[in-house]
Formats: structure tokens, C-alpha cells, sequence
């Protein structure tokens, strides 16, 4: 093994481990969201079979997909970044090895119980509480490896992308179990600690800084690192990072009452979420302008660099969806789209085209430097799956706001006489084309994580056989 | 909400906002360049460096924007603690606002189609279509688009009614629901029991060939004691109770000899929701009348 592999002071082997799973549970995540997406379009694809329903295998998609494939890549990327900024090796090799194999065991744990119908029945932490408890401890373990390697950090200053890293994991510990408190009935069921509305408040504080925080600041942290990295120049504004991480931060917090618009829950707590939601508008694109603006002088890069175009494409549909989501909370827009597919698509801009696409560029970026290579075994392949992944994107998202759009409209139709003109089966009916060609995406961004698969699997095993187009393979 | 938690969620929201604002404005301040820089604010972070650029001009602005208007919107609009806003908005008002509305622009309509008896109504293409969207998005979930029922469900195409089919008596149906109880006999017959009567339940719409006539004379005295109180002695039901006509070969719940054998040992308990909370009198009146329609034909 050369140095480059195996550095003196970093621990690459937990980090290899992470990001081999991103891949792995990529392809899983989104092979089941093909699925269902296909059970949509031809619903005989149920098969008849309870554990291959819809409504049991949905959260088994957001599921891995979130907590799988995201989590895996914010474990590797932040393993990677804090070590490499910090200069120094990860606080505990035990902890860091099983916060692995602890992760890994509550996504088996997930999907074995969630096709068998054993949920809690809250979105996104649809895991009963046994696992729940794994995911705690795994938590608390991410928590002191993390934070305890900061402390121990050679440099003067926390590096921009590990605040972001750190916020990361201190709300998520907090969100995970203030959300999941509940009474157990049985080892594998239980029951939610709160009341009716405050229930929903509770989950929807949740759900949003789920979106916030684990989908938001914790790839923040890798933009910032990889980005950067990538088109080798500097941040383009330290000040800037600064208001918009404790802007976001702040903010964020706040928002999750946009998810409850025309509900029970009371008015004040409905406007303050639609206020919150909007402010959050500037700080949201501080990352993205902190991003895109990084590559000023560096753009003829992306002509050659499909890793450079995947960070960079990411950040526009981060922008993209982060524009969205503000108009989307303010309660007159909402009025349309709540309950329509354009929340569907709205979702996929930032999970396929934010979270995926960046946590992609930065695994092909690490890939050869964790396994001693030059560089990844095919940059054509790397760029067929930069244009399947856009591609695959923007049918996705377009499709879902047709049929969002169609759907809020053809629901609120009224006749002259007061009756609705459309009933329900017939706005569905109408959204079928547009269901086929959200799976037709969906099968696109799929067939580019089986390319990645290949690419990965190719350079950890025979290595670079393309010559470095890299200018700096190695710079640790 | 008490006064307390009133001023905590005020304070809390503008605590936000406004720290918000002071760190935009306490950056800003202390840019040492106006203009787009190549100075580093001096840290390097594997390999990495940062500029020291200032705020971008329209970001800061629009920044201050969604401040401006979010301050704005919290002074017109319930959102800080008890305050209810300048403008004295709220949801279940707009609610109550918008059903005055529609009441007061669509009452004629209906009114006039309420003064005609549903007989009358067969007559009225207008009306019946009013019926007809209404029961597409009220009754469709079950009775099915076209009405023709589904397992467990009644088709209300077939005039073959469980509670009747004259008109005071659907809109009664409509406006109350109804629930039609089948107790379970399994425990009271015994399994012998059950697959007697089941056999002369079957054999009272025509599918004797292919019963044990013992069987059948056995379950015809069972049927008398036990049955015949609400099916009838001839099994051909009442509708003052729901209970369905058993020689028509119409079945709610299938007619093969397990299904009915399961309705027999395990008993049935059909719901047809009320929806004079959720209807009006007249749109009950013309969804009535759309009923009837279907079976006239």
C-alpha cells in the first residue's frame, strides 16, 4: 500500500467502508423508488403481495434513500473532511467502526420491518423504538468521534464545512429524540408521547429540519469541502459563510409549521412557519452563491471535469429548490400545492438533484485517494452519469409539477353550481402520464448510480487504467 | 394560550428575526472591502483558503426583504403569541367568510331544485347532473362512479334495495346512514349448523341440484327459528330492518357456499355513513334524486 492510502494519521478505513455503503444503498434506495414508482404507473406491479405495497415500501425508499445512502455519504464525507481540515486522525477508531456497523445494522433492521408493516407510523422515522434506540447510541457515538476530533484539531480555526458538519449532528440528535419519544406497547409497537395536533406540530418540526438539517447543512458541510477542493480555488467569502450558516441554522428551526397549512394546528404557529420559511430564502442561497461563485475563475474547469459538473449542477438545483420551497410555503401557493405531486417533485429537486448529485462528485472525488489510485477507472463513464442524473432530474421534477399543478387546479374546479367538476379518480386518471414519465426519470438516475457502481468497483479493484487528467491527485 | 407562553413565542420569533438582521448588519459593517477581492482572510485548511469578499449587494437587500416583509406580515396577521394582527384575520373566519359566500350565490340554484319532488327531478337534466357530480365526490368511494356497488357495497343500479327505493326512503338513508347488523350464529349452530342453513339459504334462490337435500331440510328448520325474524319464513327479507332478500340471488357479500357460510357462522356489520352534518338538505335532495334515477331506467 502506497502512503497516499494508507496516511500516517488519518483513518481512511471507516471512511472507505461509508462510502462503498453510499454506493451500495444507493442503488437499493433507488431501485425501490423505481419501484414503487413504477406500482404507480401499473399497479398490477404490487404483485398481490402485502411486504411489496405501496404503502409499506414507500417508506422503505425515503428510508434508505435518506438514511441509507444520504447517511452513509455524510458519515464517509465528514469522516474524510474533518480529519483532513482538522489535520489529525478521527477522536476513536472503536467509536468510528461502530458508528459503521451500528448504522448498518438499524438499515438491515429497517428493511426487514418495514415491508413486514411494523411502523410507527411517522413520516420519516417510521422505525419502531427498538431501532430507534440503536439509532441513538449510534448517534451519541457520531456525536463524541466527530466533535471529539474537531477538539483535537491541529489548525487554529473549525473549518467552515465542519460548523456545518456539527450542527448537523447536534440537531439531528435532537430532533431524533425529542420526535421518537413514545410508549411502547410491545417490543414492536409503540405509541407517540404526544397529543392529536401537537403530534403533527411534533413531526412536522421534525420532518422539516429532517430536510434542514440532515439533508441541508450536513451536505453543506461536503459542499464546502469538496467544491473548493475540486476546482482548486478558495471560498469565495468567509464573511458570507458565517451569516448564512447561523441565519440558516436559526431559521430552519422554525419553519416545519409550513407543513401544516389549513390545518388544526392555530394560525399563529402557521404564519410564524410561513415567516420563518421565507427569511430562510437569503440564508439558503448564501451556501449556494459561496459555491457557485468559488468556481469564478475556474469555469472552463467543467469542460473537462465531470466531477466538477455534478458539484457544480447541484448546487443549481440546491438553489433551484431552495427558491421553491419559500414560494411554496407561503400559505396562498400552498393553498394549490399542498397534497399534490409538485410536493413530490419539490422534494426530488433537492434529494435527487441537491443531495444525491453532490454526495456523487464528492464520493467520485474520494474514491481514488482512499484506495490509492490515481484516479476513477473511466472519466467517460463518471460523465454518461453526470448526463443520466440531470437528465433523469428534469424529468422528474417537470412531470411532478405538471401533475402538481394539474391536480391543485382540477381539485379546486367548481361547477356554476357550486359542486366540484372533477372527482378525485379523475385528477388521478389525468396524472398518469405524468406518473410514467417520473418513473422513466427515476429508471435514468438509477441506471447512472449502476454505472457508479461499475466505475467504483473497477477502481478498487484493478485501478486507474486511464492516465491522470487530475492536475493534484494527492495533496495530503 | 396564557399571557406567559404569549410573550415567550413573541419574544422567541423576534428574538430570531432580529438577531438575524443585527449578524447581516454587524457583517456588512465590518467588511473591510466594498468590492470583490483576491485578499484571504488568512486561514488554509487542507489546502483550502478563503476569500474575504463582501456580501453580495442584491443577496444583502434581498436578505433584508423577507425581513421587512415577514415583520410586516407578523404585524397584520396572527403569528406573535395571542396578538391576532392588525387586519384581524383568521382561518376558521376566512372559513366561515368563503360558506356565507357560496351560500349566498349558489342557494337560489339548489332552492329551485328543492321545491320539485324527486320524481319531478327525472325530468330535470340540470338537477340530476348537480346529483350526479355530487354523488362522484361523496358516494363514489364506495357505491363506485357509476354506482353499480362493489363487494360489501349495494348496487343502486339493480332496484334491488335493502332499506327500499322509494324516494322519502333514500334521502332518509342518505341523510341518517344505516347500519345493517348480521349476527354471527357460528357459536349457536355449531359448524353442522351453519353448513345446513347455508345449504337452504342457497337452495331458496335455485341452486338445489347441487345441495344435500338432507342438509337443506335440516337448515330449513334451523332457518325458521332462527332466521325468519328478520329474512322472513319465505327468506325474502325486510326492509324495515335491512335484512336482505335471500331468493334473489343478489349478494352484498358474495353468494358461493363458503361466503355464505362465512356471512352465516361470522355475521356482517354494514355501515352506510350519515351526511346530514356534511350535506345540505338539498344537495341530500338531488343526490336522492340521482339514486333514484339510476334504477328508473
Amino acid at each position: 500500500m502506497s502512503t497516499a492510502t494508507e496516511h500516517p494519521t488519518y483513518n481512511y478505513k471507516v471512511v472507505r467502508q461509508f462510502a462503498i455503503m453510499a454506493v451500495v444503498w444507493g442503488i437499493v434506495g433507488m431501485g425501490v423508488g423505481v419501484l414503487i414508482a413504477a406500482q404507480l404507473v401499473w399497479p398490477a406491479l404490487n404483485f398481490d403481495l402485502p411486504w411489496l405495497s405501496y404503502g409499506r415500501i414507500r417508506p422503505l425508499h425515503t428510508n434508505a434513500v435518506i438514511f441509507a445512502f444520504g447517511g452513509c455519504a455524510l458519515f464517509a464525507t465528514s469522516y474524510y473532511v474533518v480529519q483532513r481540515t482538522s489535520q489529525t486522525r478521527l477522536f476513536s477508531d472503536a467509536l468510528a467502526s461502530f458508528t459503521f456497523w451500528g448504522w448498518q445494522a438499524v438499515i438491515l433492521a429497517a428493511a426487514i420491518t418495514l415491508p413486514l408493516g411494523i411502523t410507527s407510523a411517522k413520516e420519516y422515522a417510521e422505525l419502531e423504538w427498538p431501532i430507534d434506540l440503536l439509532i441513538t447510541a449510534v448517534w451519541v457515538a457520531y456525536a463524541v468521534v466527530f466533535l471529539g476530533t474537531v477538539k483535537l484539531r491541529k489548525t487554529s480555526h473549525i473549518y467552515v464545512g465542519n460548523w456545518f458538519y456539527m450542527a448537523f449532528i447536534i440537531t439531528v440528535a435532537v430532533l431524533h429524540i425529542v420526535n421518537s419519544m413514545a410508549i411502547p406497547v410491545s417490543f414492536l409497537k409503540s405509541y407517540s408521547l404526544y397529543p392529536g395536533t401537537v403530534d403533527a406540530m411534533v413531526q412536522w418540526w421534525y420532518g422539516h429540519n429532517a430536510v434542514g438539517f440532515f439533508l441541508t447543512a450536513g451536505f453543506l458541510g461536503m459542499m464546502y469541502y469538496f467544491v473548493p477542493k475540486q476546482a482548486e480555488r478558495p471560498i469565495y467569502s468567509y464573511r458570507l459563510s458565517i451569516v448564512h450558516f447561523w441565519a440558516l441554522i436559526a431559521t430552519y428551526m422554525w419553519a416545519g409549521g409550513h407543513h401544516l397549512h389549513y390545518s388544526a394546528l392555530p394560525d399563529w404557529t402557521q404564519s410564524v412557519g410561513m415567516v420563518m420559511s421565507l427569511i430562510l430564502l437569503a440564508p439558503s442561497w448564501g451556501g449556494m452563491i459561496n459555491g457557485m461563485m468559488t468556481l469564478s475563475g475556474a469555469w472552463h474547469k467543467l469542460r473537462t471535469d465531470p466531477i466538477l459538473r455534478f458539484l457544480v449542477v447541484s448546487l443549481s438545483f440546491y438553489g433551484m429548490s431552495t427558491f421553491e420551497g419559500p414560494m411554496m410555503s407561503i400559505k396562498t401557493v400552498n393553498a394549490l400545492s399542498h397534497n399534490t405531486d409538485w410536493t413530490v417533485g419539490h422534494v426530488h429537486a433537492g434529494a435527487l438533484g441537491w443531495v444525491a448529485m453532490i454526495s456523487i462528485g464528492a464520493i467520485y472525488h474520494m474514491i481514488p485517494r482512499l484506495f490509492g489510485k490515481a484516479q476513477m477507472y473511466s472519466t467517460a463513464l463518471i460523465n454518461t452519469h453526470f448526463w443520466l442524473a440531470t437528465i433523469g432530474t428534469v424529468l422528474y421534477i417537470c412531470s411532478m409539477w405538471v401533475n402538481g399543478i394539474l391536480q391543485g387546479l382540477m381539485w379546486r374546479a367548481v361547477n356554476q353550481d357550486g359542486t366540484l367538476t372533477y372527482s378525485f379518480v379523475e385528477a388521478l386518471e389525468a396524472s398518469h402520464p405524468g406518473y410514467f414519465v417520473r418513473w422513466l426519470g427515476g429508471a435514468f438516475f438509477l441506471t447512472g448510480m449502476l454505472l457508479m457502481a461499475y466505475n467504483v468497483w473497477q477502481t478498487v479493484r484493478a485501478g486507474s487504467s486511464v492516465k491522470a487528467a487530475e492536475p493534484s491527485a494527492q495533496t495530503a | 394560550m396564557s399571557a406567559f407562553w404569549s410573550a415567550w413565542v413573541s419574544v422567541i420569533t423576534l428574538a430570531v428575526i432580529i438577531g438575524c438582521t443585527w449578524l447581516l448588519f454587524a457583517t456588512r459593517k465590518s467588511q473591510p472591502h466594498q468590492e470583490q477581492t483576491e485578499e484571504t482572510v488568512g486561514h488554509e485548511f487542507d489546502g483550502i483558503e478563503e476569500y474575504d469578499n463582501p456580501l453580495p449587494k442584491w443577496w444583502f437587500q434581498m436578505f433584508l426583504g423577507t425581513v421587512i416583509f415577514g415583520l410586516g406580515y407578523l404585524a397584520l396577521y396572527p403569528g406573535l403569541g395571542n396578538f391576532q394582527g392588525l387586519l384581524g384575520w383568521s382561518s376558521h373566519g376566512q372559513w366561515e367568510e368563503e360558506m356565507a359566500h357560496a351560500e349566498e350565490q349558489y342557494r337560489p340554484m339548489f332552492e329551485q331544485f328543492a321545491a320539485l319532488s324527486i320524481e319531478q327531478l327525472q325530468n330535470e337534466e340540470t338537477g340530476l347532473k348537480m346529483g350526479q357530480r355530487m354523488f362522484a365526490n361523496n358516494c363514489s368511494l364506495c357505491h363506485g362512479s357509476a354506482g353499480t356497488g362493489a363487494y360489501g357495497f349495494p348496487n343502486l343500479t339493480d332496484n334491488d334495495w335493502l332499506y327500499g327505493g322509494d324516494p322519502a326512503t333514500l334521502k332518509a338513508t342518505i341523510a341518517n346512514g344505516r347500519n345493517g347488523g348480521m349476527p354471527a350464529w357460528g357459536q349457536v349452530l355449531g359448524e353442522d349448523g351453519v353448513r345446513d342453513v347455508t345449504s337452504y339459504v342457497l337452495s331458496l334462490s335455485g341452486a338445489g341440484e347441487n345441495l344435500d337435500g338432507d342438509a337443506v331440510a335440516r337448515g330449513q328448520s334451523q332457518f325458521q327459528a332462527l332466521c325468519a325474524a328478520c329474512h322472513g319464513a319465505e327468506g325474502k327479507g325486510t326492509q324495515a330492518l335491512g335484512a336482505p332478500n335471500l331468493t334473489d340471488n343478489t349478494w352484498l357479500y358474495g353468494g358461493s357456499f363458503e361466503q355464505v357460510a362465512h356471512s352465516i357462522r361470522n355475521g356482517r356489520a354494514g355501515v352506510m355513513p350519515a351526511h346530514k352534518e356534511l350535506l345540505s338538505d338539498e344537495k341530500i335532495h338531488l343526490i336522492a334524486a340521482y339514486v333514484y334515477s339510476l334504477s328508473q331506467k
